[in-house]
């Protein structure tokens, strides 16, 4: 059905959008290690020593997992986003369209593209996150499906927002009213067991919720979700958000007139 | 019979409810044409383009590229096109060669090769020394040649270039008119628009004149200009005359204190104006058309139609 040429555009597209946020370091790579940083000295080191232990580790223990996780949910989201409203702005997206590449593949390449930035950066905020508390691993297999899953999501994301948006204030709409307080109240922080009843139930709509204690069960051993609940509503998430991309990108909405 | 290029049937485009950008048109390309693809802004010849190169949704119609239909063999149809459109469409961060390398990847050019092409191309249109300049810095006339090396990296058998020389000087202008001279005799099939209608003169051998859209002709340049009944000349004089004379299917205005315009019918022999001239001691000094004669016939055809 796809053949080789159709690998080797994918291929393109993939080194496209590495190349992108490389040249553009200052803005991708870098700022999640400084403000990743500020967070493990102000809440981990200052805040935390206070607050003492959270479900039977280090306040910083237990908020490493959640704050890696908020890199790699907005980097991967904000990578998708910025480049293909960029591309929609100076219409070089038309270099695609015009080009026999797959929708499926353009789909994908910029997909990878968000997913790569997202576990680099989660890569470097481990990094940091090293030296300020000592990483220990529950399972591998939870934490690097968890992270691959949640990543793909939310470059999905990133491309079905870039698709709608008209101007640039369009892009940042998403991640400032929906995205960052969803991230805060999704558990990174906190157990959700402090919470009322009440409240409990409502932050269980929160989809972030899942990944971030998924995440942390991949480390810690230990989550407020259950494992297999949460795993399966990322995916269902996943399917949902990249047949609708798939969709958008097919029928050309916002791309094609 | 020859091998057909292009064909369109009845492509029709409706721009929301009610704007008809395209009434059903219908031509057709032959294989190693040159054709010129004319019509007044907002005629309907971008629209065009874009439902060949999938950029446009057609509301209805057929279009065929080398027999493969958009609709059916839309990956086949795209690998035979290259296009070269209006207006910047790359990414002003990357360099010249990113752009053609990449280019060349989503038309499945493994990497090295692409690389190969890259450097032939962007030699050939003298941007070399700029491959690894960030395209933003380019010059207008280069960016369009960029744009000339991207779509012809994976070597397409049609290329098709809206107004490619829009704002280009006048060298790069007659550069660029060898350069595309020299692909469409190595065979590449090429369609391109223009509002220089002395540059379709130049170049194409065919021309579509789209107004309105609908296509309001299709037939070789040189047959067209035959259709050029009355031509207008003007002439630089030593001294005016003091009467014009009575020529049939001649006549004579004066321009200004130094210079006559002069309609003459292709029916008459332009000797019989030099005798007049000659017989009355005027000396002619200089003689030139008064405009293109392509852009003569041009308005007055799409004049015609929208009255």
């Amino acid at each position: 059905m796809y053949d080789k040429q159709s690998f080797i555009a994918l291929q393109s597209i993939i080194i496209k959008e590495v190349t992108r946020y490389f040249r553009i370091w200052v803005q991708t790579l870098l700022p999640p290690a400084i403000t990743m940083t500020l967070y493990f000295v102000i809440f981990g080191q200052l805040i935390g020593s206070r607050v003492g232990q959270m479900d039977g580790v280090s306040y910083m223990e237990y908020i490493t997992p959640g704050i890696i996780m908020m890199s790699v949910i907005t980097n991967s989201y904000s990578n998708v986003v910025s480049s293909f409203f960029s591309a929609k702005f100076q219409r070089s997206i038309e270099e695609m369209l015009v080009s026999p590449v797959p929708t499926l593949f353009i789909l994908l390449g910029y997909v990878l593209g968000g997913v790569s930035r997202g576990l680099l950066t989660g890569i470097i905020v481990t990094i940091v996150a090293a030296q300020f508390v000592e990483i220990n691993v529950n399972s591998w297999g939870i934490l690097l499906v968890v992270v691959l899953l949640t990543s793909m999501l939310f470059a999905t994301g990133g491309l079905v927002n870039a698709v709608f948006a008209k101007k640039f204030d369009d892009i940042s709409i998403v991640p400032t009213f929906i995205l960052t307080p969803l991230t805060y109240l999704g558990g990174v922080f906190y157990s959700i067991k402090l919470l009322p009843e009440f409240w409990q139930s409502v932050s269980l709509a929160n989809p972030i919720l899942y990944m971030v204690n998924a995440f942390r069960y991949g480390f810690l051993g230990f989550s407020d979700i259950e494992i297999s609940t949460a795993l399966g509503l990322i995916l269902v998430f996943i399917v949902g958000l990249f047949s609708l991309a798939y969709y958008l990108l097919a029928k050309g909405i916002g791309i094609r007139s | 019979m020859s091998e057909k290029a292009i064909e369109i049937n009845n492509l029709k485009k409706v721009y929301g409810k009610s704007l008809h950008a395209l009434k059903g048109i219908s031509f057709s390309v032959e294989k190693g044409d040159f054709i010129a693809l004319l019509g007044p802004n907002g005629a309907g010849k971008s629209t065009t383009i874009g439902i060949i190169c999938s950029l446009v949704n057609k509301t209805s119609g057929e279009v065929k590229v080398f027999d493969h239909s958009i609709d059916s063999e839309l990956e086949a149809a795209k690998r035979c096109l290259g296009l070269v459109p209006q207006e910047f469409n790359f990414s002003q961060f990357e360099t010249p060669l990113q752009i053609v390398v990449n280019q060349a990847g989503y038309y499945g050019v493994p990497r090295k090769i692409a690389l190969q092409r890259a450097e032939k191309y962007l030699k050939q249109l003298d941007l070399w020394d700029k491959k690894d300049t960030p395209s933003r810095t380019l010059s207008g006339g280069m960016k369009r040649r960029l744009m000339i090396a991207r779509a012809l990296i994976h070597e397409p058998k049609v290329l098709i270039l809206d107004e490619p020389t829009a704002g280009v000087d006048i060298e790069i202008r007659r550069s660029m008119w060898e350069f595309l001279t020299e692909l469409n005799e190595q065979g590449t099939t090429i369609v391109l628009t223009t509002h220089y209608l002395e540059e379709a003169e130049q170049l194409c051998r065919n021309v579509a004149i789209i107004n309105h859209g609908e296509i309001i002709e299709n037939t070789s340049i040189k047959d067209l200009i035959s259709r050029l009944d009355i031509e207008t000349f003007i002439l630089d004089v030593d001294k005016l005359p003091s009467e014009f004379p009575n020529i049939t299917d001649v006549e004579f205005r004066q321009r200004d204190e130094s210079s006559l315009e002069i309609d003459v019918a292709k029916t008459v022999s332009f000797n019989r104006v030099f005798e007049w001239l000659s017989q009355h001691n005027i000396q002619v000094m200089s003689m030139r058309n008064k405009a293109n004669r392509l852009e003569e016939l041009f308005v007055r055809m799409t004049e015609t139609q929208s009255n």
